[in-house]
Formats: structure tokens, sequence, C-alpha cells
């Protein structure tokens, strides 16, 4: 059962009479075969068409859509293997961010990534993908042995930001994504880093300081939420949409501006109507971008990784 | 300082100060009245109370290069790369903002010497849109580290800020890891980077270079955070704890080294620059 967004109720309604249509022509002898194939292609038309032009803010909804694949679903679709590590060593195990070794069709990698988990028990347990100190500190381990070992680093990136709360700000939220930002920087190896739903500000830098940055085709990645930004500037979350389309968020501008090198197509209606395929597209997009920085010593992917930041915005 | 000092001083400054309000300045923290020119002579430190007050790049600078410094110009980046325009149009904003300040942007850098150490010292203006970062702070925080590696000597930086420049969008984090490659270079170089956090540092700043410095030096009941505390208090539904998120409370949790008097700053920095700095500087 797919849980529809606001703008897609046309392409919802039409697929209500469909499936309606087929239910009531079950035993019955009526052919409405014809009437099903032209209503089918206008809902396929339409569903086209509609993420064709999909504006910042309905991006926005779709990368935080509630049944969008997540990095476990990512990992089961597009690694053969998956060692998860955990544990900063100091506190203790943040599961909203994720990581382990992994292997991509014979490549063996360091993956690391945020879970937002994909039910109310999940959601809790990941803590809706909102990192804490102990989880960025653990990406800075991963990170570390990585480089030690010469496994190249892959990220998904996908959380509305850093967690928010008085613990994290006591164990030090900012020092965390500050140190987690430098250990990108300073690896030995290659990091291919992908956004693949919401990029929310710090807590996404963090794990996408990296040399190569993709970018799903229906991911935002911004400095802060559109609410955010339009409760701030507009003093009112509701000029959200607003927000949205004055901060330049979603992956066509940001690969405008620069800031991304890599647009991941996903199906069309999205990656949660068709993870296999999402998947498929995303690995294909990250086995391609590791082959090509294979052949790079350490100091030229720090190189390339140091000048990609110091040239934006300059 | 005595009574007469303060009031033969009070006269000199008549010709500035044309109207009685201009003589007082009320604390915020404590509420009283301060004389204006007291208040000046102890470093925007209140007399009654010690809350330190925000302070001007400019002022920061003399505070703590010894005379004769260098200020760099305020390097030129894109202006408003998005368009930007919510209630008014960013230009509009940058505008207003200049208008009130002595400077371009909110990040001024200045190369000369503590006490005869060769030192550059970058400082953030809460003043000019909440010293938020956006490409022209993050391009003159580059810069002022370039010039601390061409120099030998050490990078201080005097953090304040909101937060990220958000009519910049994406640009303005981006000044984050752009930053950080500089902060490393220093590392490399094995030159001292020394932060101190100064009324209010949350947001991007403080998720960034201003929590990786070798020394980290907070200015008594200075702000410092990562997230807003509505947003934590929206969060949590909870009553924050008392001095949460302050210089003293950073210090508690080993976030920062020391909380520092504004009167002693100058001489703090000189003593960690005698353990850190490089035995030949140019
Ligand atoms: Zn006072």
């Amino acid at each position: 059962m797919i849980s529809y967004l606001e703008f897609e109720k046309p392409v919802a309604e039409l697929e209500q009479r469909i499936a309606e249509l087929r239910s009531a022509a079950e035993g019955d002898d009526v052919d409405i075969s014809n009437e099903l194939q032209r209503l089918e292609l206008k809902s396929a038309n339409l569903l086209a068409s509609t993420y064709q032009s999909l504006t910042p803010w309905q991006k926005t909804q779709v990368a935080r859509h509630p049944s969008r694949p997540h990095f476990r679903d990512y990992v089961e679709q597009i690694f053969e293997e998956f060692v998860p590590l955990g544990g900063d060593r100091t506190y203790g195990d943040d599961e909203a961010i994720l990581g382990g070794f992994a292997k991509l069709d014979g490549r063996k990698v360091v993956l690391i990534g945020h879970e937002k988990g994909n039910d109310t028990a999940s959601r809790i347990r990941h803590n809706f993908g909102m990192g804490k100190p102990e989880g960025y500190r653990k990406a800075i381990r991963l990170m570390e042995l990585a480089g030690r070992f010469g496994l190249p680093v892959v990220t998904l990136v996908d959380t509305s930001g850093a967690f928010p709360g008085v613990e994290a700000e006591e164990r030090g939220q900012a020092e965390a994504i500050a140190r987690s930002t430098e250990a990108c920087l300073a690896l030995p190896v290659p990091m291919v880093a992908a956004i693949v739903g919401e990029g929310g500000s710090g807590g996404a830098v963090a794990l996408a300081s990296a040399e190569r940055v993709l970018m799903m085709e229906h991911a935002v990645y911004s400095v802060i939420s559109p609410e955010g930004c339009a409760s701030i500037l507009w003093r009112t979350a509701e000029k959200a949409p607003d927000a949205a389309e004055a901060m330049k968020v979603t992956a066509q501008d940001l690969a405008e501006l620069g800031v991304i090198d890599r647009i991941v197509p996903e199906p069309v209606g999205g990656a949660h109507r068709d993870p296999r395929a999402a998947s498929a597209s995303l690995g294909n997009a990250i086995g391609e971008e590791l082959d090509q920085l294979a052949g790079y010593a350490p100091h030229e992917l720090k190189r390339l990784r140091e000048e990609r930041f110091l040239a934006l915005a300059g | 300082m005595n009574w007469f000092t303060r009031v033969r001083n009070s006269i000199t400054s008549l010709s500035k100060r044309s109207t009685e309000k201009d003589l007082w300045v009320k604390c915020p923290s404590c509420q009283q009245m301060v004389f204006a020119q007291e208040y000046e002579d102890n470093s925007y430190v209140c007399p009654r109370c010690g809350h330190h007050g925000r302070i001007g790049a400019d002022e920061r600078l003399r505070q703590l290069l010894d005379e004769g410094f260098d200020v760099l110009p305020i390097p030129d980046v894109k202006e408003d790369p998005l368009k930007f325009r919510d209630t008014s149009k960013y230009t509009d904003r940058l505008k207003k903002a200049r208008a009130k300040s002595p400077h371009k942007d909110a990040f001024l850098v200045g190369s000369g010497a503590i006490e005869g150490k060769p030192a550059v010292v970058g400082v953030q203006d809460f003043g000019f849109m909440g010293g938020s970062m956006g490409m022209a702070v993050g391009t003159a925080f580059c810069q002022g580290a370039e010039r601390a590696l061409t120099r030998h000597c050490p990078y201080i930086v005097v953090t304040a800020a909101g937060g990220a420049r958000m009519q910049e969008g994406i640009l303005s984090l981006m000044q984050m890891p752009k930053a950080t490659v500089m902060t490393r270079r220093l590392k490399e170089a094995k030159l001292p980077y020394i932060v101190v956090l100064t009324d209010p540092t949350t947001g991007g700043v403080t998720a960034s270079y201003a929590m990786l410095g070798d020394v980290h030096i907070a200015e008594p009941g200075a702000l410092i955070g990562f997230a807003g505390q509505r947003v934590i208090q929206d969060t949590i539904r909870e009553q924050l704890p008392d001095g949460f998120q302050r210089a003293e409370y950073l210090h508690k949790h080993g976030m920062v080294d020391m909380v520092v008097h504004r009167h002693d700053l100058k001489d703090t920095l000189a003593t960690l620059l005698d353990y850190l700095a490089p035995a030949k500087a140019a």
C-alpha cells in the first residue's frame, strides 16, 4: 500500500479507479482490458509528468517519504556483504549512524550512513536518523580505520540534522561534527558520498565532505530545513515552500552550483515506488565513481578534496 | 580608576557625547546604568556585574594585537549567488548591514604581534548580520589562515555567530569543510590554531572551525552551542539546565580549556604562544 503525498492526489485517484475496476472485473465476463489499459497509461503519464516538474518543497516531501529506501534497504540491495561495526569506544553506540565493512560488486569498502528507520519501533531505535556525538565519533573511528587499511569510504547521507538535545550538547555535538568533517578531509583513500534522502546541515556535511558527492534525483541538501529557515526569515514555518525555493535545495540546483558532482536517477515516481530500481541506480553510480578514483595516490585524493571545497564559493 | 578621573574623562568626552542618554549605557545583564566612558575603559565589561558585552572586530583587534598591526582587506566574493529573497532582498539586507558597519562583512583579519610574538588574529563580528557565516566569512577565515602559513606564525580566531548565512543557502554550509581544509593545513605546518569563543557562538560555526582549535578559550558567560535553545526545548520538551550552553558549562563538560576574563585575554594568549609558537616566525 503506497502512502500518497498531497500533490500525488490526482495520481492516487486514478490508481484507485484502476484497482476498483480490476476487482469489479474479477469473475465478470465484461471485457474491460481496453479501459484498464487506457487508465493505466494515463496514470503512468501523469505520474511521470508530476515527477518531472516537482517543486523544491515537493522534492523535500519525497526525500522525507516514509517508504523511501534508507541505509539498511540500500545495504541489502546494493552490497553483497555487510559487516556492521559498532561503538565510539568512549560512550556508546549510536544507531542513528551505522557503519561497517561492505562489498560492492567485489569492491571492499567502509560504508557509513544515517538510518532513519521504517516503522515506529525502528524509527525510535535509530532516533529518526538524527546522529549524536557518539555516532559521529563512530564515523570518525571507522574513517580512520579505512584510511589505515586502504579501504575506500562510501557514505549514505540521510538526516534531517544532528540531534538537538541537552546530552548531545554536553557530549560535544559541535566538536564531534567538526572532527568528523575533518576526518573526511584527512582520508588517504577515495571517498564517495551520496545524499540519498535529506542532507540536513552540519549533521550531513560531517559525512559528506568527500571528493565525489552524489545526490539522488529527488534528494534535498540544505543549510537549514525549509521550515527552520522560514520561521527565522519569514517568521512563520508556513512559508517553508518559499524557503525551499529560495535556498536552492534540489539536486538539480546543487549540480548547477557545483556543490554536487552527479545526479543519480530515480525510478519514475521516486525511489519509494521501486526501491529495487533505485538501489540498482545508486549502486551503479557509486561503483563507477569508486573505479574512477581507484587510480589516485593518497596525496592526490586529499588535494582533489581540498581544492573542491576551497573552490566552492571563493 | 577613582571617581575624579572618571569625572574628568567624562568631561573630555562630552563633546562626542552630546546627549544625556549617550553618557550612560544600560548593562544587558544586571540592568544597571553604567557610565559609558567607564564601560569603554573597562573593555566593554560591565564594572558592576562583570558581564562581557559584545564588541566589534576593530575594537577586538585593538585589544589583542600590539600597536601597528595590519588589517587585511575583506575579500571580494560573489554577491548574492542565489538571488535570495525572503520578506526583503538579501542585497538590501547586506546594504543595511554595511551602512551600520565600518566593514563590508562579518570577518576581519589583523596581522601583527601579541606582546611581541608574531600572530594573525581573525575576528568574527556579531554586529554584522549576527556574524553569520557566508562566503565572505569563510573566505576571510581562509585568508587569515593563509597569512599565518605565509608568516609561519600562530592563527588566533575570535568566534561570534548566530550560525550560517541562510541567504547563501548551501554555499554557506560549504564554508564548514572549506574552513576545515585550512585548519588542517595549519596543523600539518605545526602552527598553533587557537580559538577564542565569544558570545554567542552557535550552529555551523561551532560545528566547524570553532571546535577545532589546539586550545579553546571562552569569554565568561558566552553562549556556545550547536543547536539553538528553542529547538532543543521543542525537541525534548523539558526545562533546560541552569547555565546551559554557557562558557562555564562548556568548561565543566570538557569542551573548552579555560574561561578567561577579557582583561586577561591578551596575556593568556601570549602565555600560550610562548609554548606553542614555532621557534622561527617570519
Ligand atoms: Zn552588569
